[in-house]
């Protein structure tokens, strides 16, 4: 493998590591505060995915100059983003929030049973067969050196990366964000120093589903639109979440990251067929819990009697 | 109509065998383990190349695709089973991946997505027990259950499963108690890996061709959903849940609805009923009132302080 092969594996790598690090911090924060895994979150993407698709077309019916398809693709992932959002505290509110104090079973089952809801209710309503976003712009790729690399994958790293940094901002600096880590830390304490637990857990869940919602439509793009499309995206997210330490915000980003280079690169240096990437990514998930089941960034848990 | 009544019977025995098996790994140890689906397609694999390539006769496949599910059980159980509650839900998930990733692309010993076709009925006493003969098969299917259900009824009422339900209550309590904790783990997995090797063999000569896609993660959870929505912890609630899961999945197909009702609808339902029993019965039709699994998170916190 030459040099400029390498370094384009990195890029594709990168690319798609980046998705995974934005669906992985819906996990991560979910995760970091109620201790429970939303098996729900890559329906949740799904469902925002479409909302977007279909605002996506209305838009661009009426008017398709390039730079009102922009616009256009920019404000659908707006709204997929809100109707994520609003998905997400709904669930919340009607399945997880009543099994709170439940043994912890319940509500890895309920968010199973949502999620089998919401892909059933996708595929009646919006059809099984793929469908596909346009291009909002001219796809063709530039070459740096030898690399290429297309603007696609540019609005990837533009999009995720701001949003990465906003989320980190929001999360250490501002009011929320503090009360945000206090609820991680210690529900109870929480609660008796005046913060409100519940919009806590309701923005977490905001946040995370529409991090999740941008992170599909950008998807859909190069990949397709289908009701399952959440599943595999939604596990490969939890990996990369619990290799980077699961309830810790940067860790979902470095695991993202890395778990998309690793997995683009490993069949390659490997010598292996592409339909083993999956496998490597879940190689690498044992592995890390093996030798460090609390992440490359998480704290040891401590179990006490 | 009859024929179908048989045909989902033995549907319901098979599923009874695989979720006994996991009864025995979530319902008994208290082990969250999402990779039965693994085991059934370990054990229909290797049912389905000692016969078709190695020539082997039913019975001694039987017994040798068993011994090899449950040495699968044990190399996975050895490295994972240090992990706890959520991180081994997740590793056994990602063995189940693995399993089923490498089956689909090893081609020329499991050939692949296409699967493996003709593998002959068994015989017994010279008599050849095909699949057209539903209620042959039922009976023979039966037997098996009937056996099973006693074997693992003595062995959990034996002083082995009390140490098992130990382990479930209080694995330290337990451990300081003199039980040798690991082991016992291992051996539990190791019994619901058999017991899914044996429903793999029983899938595999009734149906005489397998595929990779069957031995996937929804599999999986529809076994854990068969076992909780059962009651955890008891064998006849396993078989029940087992029913219960089996019936509603083809009930319209029973009554002849199939055409009026789409599947999509079928599959919300069972959502549904998933979602409302953990809502409203979270220790199942037949559980008793108290299982926890692992305890609460924010209980335990309480405690702790």
């Amino acid at each position: 493998m030459s040099l400029t092969d390498f370094f384009q594996h990195l890029i594709n790598g990168f690319s798609t590591g980046c998705i995974y690090a934005l669906i992985a911090l819906g996990y991560t924060m979910v995760y970091g505060i109620l201790k429970f895994i939303n098996f729900a979150h890559g329906e949740i993407l799904m469902m925002g995915t479409y909302g977007g698709f279909y605002v996506y077309y209305f838009l661009i019916s009426k008017n398709s100059s390039p730079s009102y398809m922009l616009f256009s693709f920019f404000i659908a992932m707006v709204v997929g983003a809100f109707i994520s959002a609003f998905l997400g505290v709904f669930i919340e509110r009607i399945a997880y929030r009543p099994l709170r104090r439940a043994p912890r079973l319940s509500p890895l089952l309920t968010a199973i049973g949502v999620s089998i809801i919401l892909m059933n209710v996708a595929s009646l309503l919006f059809g099984t067969q793929p469908r596909r976003f346009n291009y909002p712009f001219d796809n063709n790729p530039f070459s740096i050196l030898g690399v290429n690399i297309t603007p696609h994958q540019m609005l990837i790293f533009f999009v995720s990366l701001c949003l990465m940094f906003f989320l980190k901002m929001f999360v250490d600096k501002t009011r929320s964000g503090k009360a945000m880590r206090a609820t991680s830390e210690n529900m109870d304490a929480a609660s008796l120093m005046g913060i409100n637990v519940d919009f806590i857990i309701s923005l977490t869940f905001a946040i995370g589903s529409a991090l999740a919602a941008i992170a599909g439509i950008l998807t859909a793009l190069e990949y397709k639109l289908y009701p399952t499309m959440g599943t595999m995206a939604g596990i490969k997210a939890f990996i990369a979440a619990v290799i980077g330490g699961i309830g810790n915000i940067g860790g979902a980003m470095l695991g993202g990251i890395l778990l998309g280079v690793l997995e683009t690169l490993g069949p390659v240096i490997l010598g292996i067929p592409q339909g083993l990437k999956d496998t490597i990514a879940f190689l690498l998930l044992i592995v890390v819990l093996l030798f460090k089941p609390s992440g490359i960034l998480g704290k040891k848990e401590k179990t006490k009697v | 109509m009859i024929d179908l009544i048989f045909l989902l019977l033995i549907y319901i025995c098979i599923y009874s065998l695989l979720s006994m098996g996991l009864n025995m790994i979530t319902g008994y140890t208290g082990l969250l383990s999402l990779c039965q689906a693994a085991f059934f397609g370990i054990g229909a694999y290797a049912t389905a190349i000692l016969t078709v390539y190695a020539g082997w006769g039913f019975w001694t496949a039987l017994i040798m695709s068993c011994l090899i599910t449950s040495a699968f059980g044990f190399l996975i159980g050895l490295p994972v089973l240090r992990l706890k509650g959520d991180y081994l839900a997740i590793a056994t998930l990602g063995f189940g991946e693995i399993v089923r990733n490498v089956i689909l692309n090893w081609d020329s010993f499991t050939r692949g997505s296409k699967g493996i076709n003709g593998i002959p009925f068994p015989v017994i006493f010279g008599i050849e027990i095909k699949s057209s003969n539903l209620y042959l098969f039922f009976a023979f299917v039966f037997i098996f259950v009937v056996i099973f259900y006693f074997i693992l009824n003595r062995i959990v009422h034996s002083r082995f499963g009390r140490a098992l339900e130990a382990i479930r209550e209080d694995e330290i309590a337990a451990s300081s108690m003199g039980i040798n904790v690991t082991k016992y783990k291992l051996i539990s997995f190791c019994i619901g890996a058999f017991l899914g090797g044996v429903a793999g063999s029983l899938w595999a000569v009734f149906f005489t061709s397998i595929a990779p896609d069957t031995f996937n993660l929804m599999l999986s959870i529809q076994i854990l959903c068969m076992i909780v929505l059962g009651g955890l912890g008891n064998n006849l609630a396993a078989i029940v849940g087992a029913f219960i899961v089996v019936t509603a999945a083809e009930l319209p197909k029973l009554l002849g609805f199939s055409s009026i009702i789409p599947p999509e609808l079928n599959q919300i339902l069972f959502g549904l009923i998933l979602v409302l029993a953990m809502l409203y019965r979270t220790q199942g039709i037949m559980g008793k009132k108290r299982f926890i699994a692992e305890g609460n998170p924010n209980k335990e916190r309480a405690v702790e302080r």
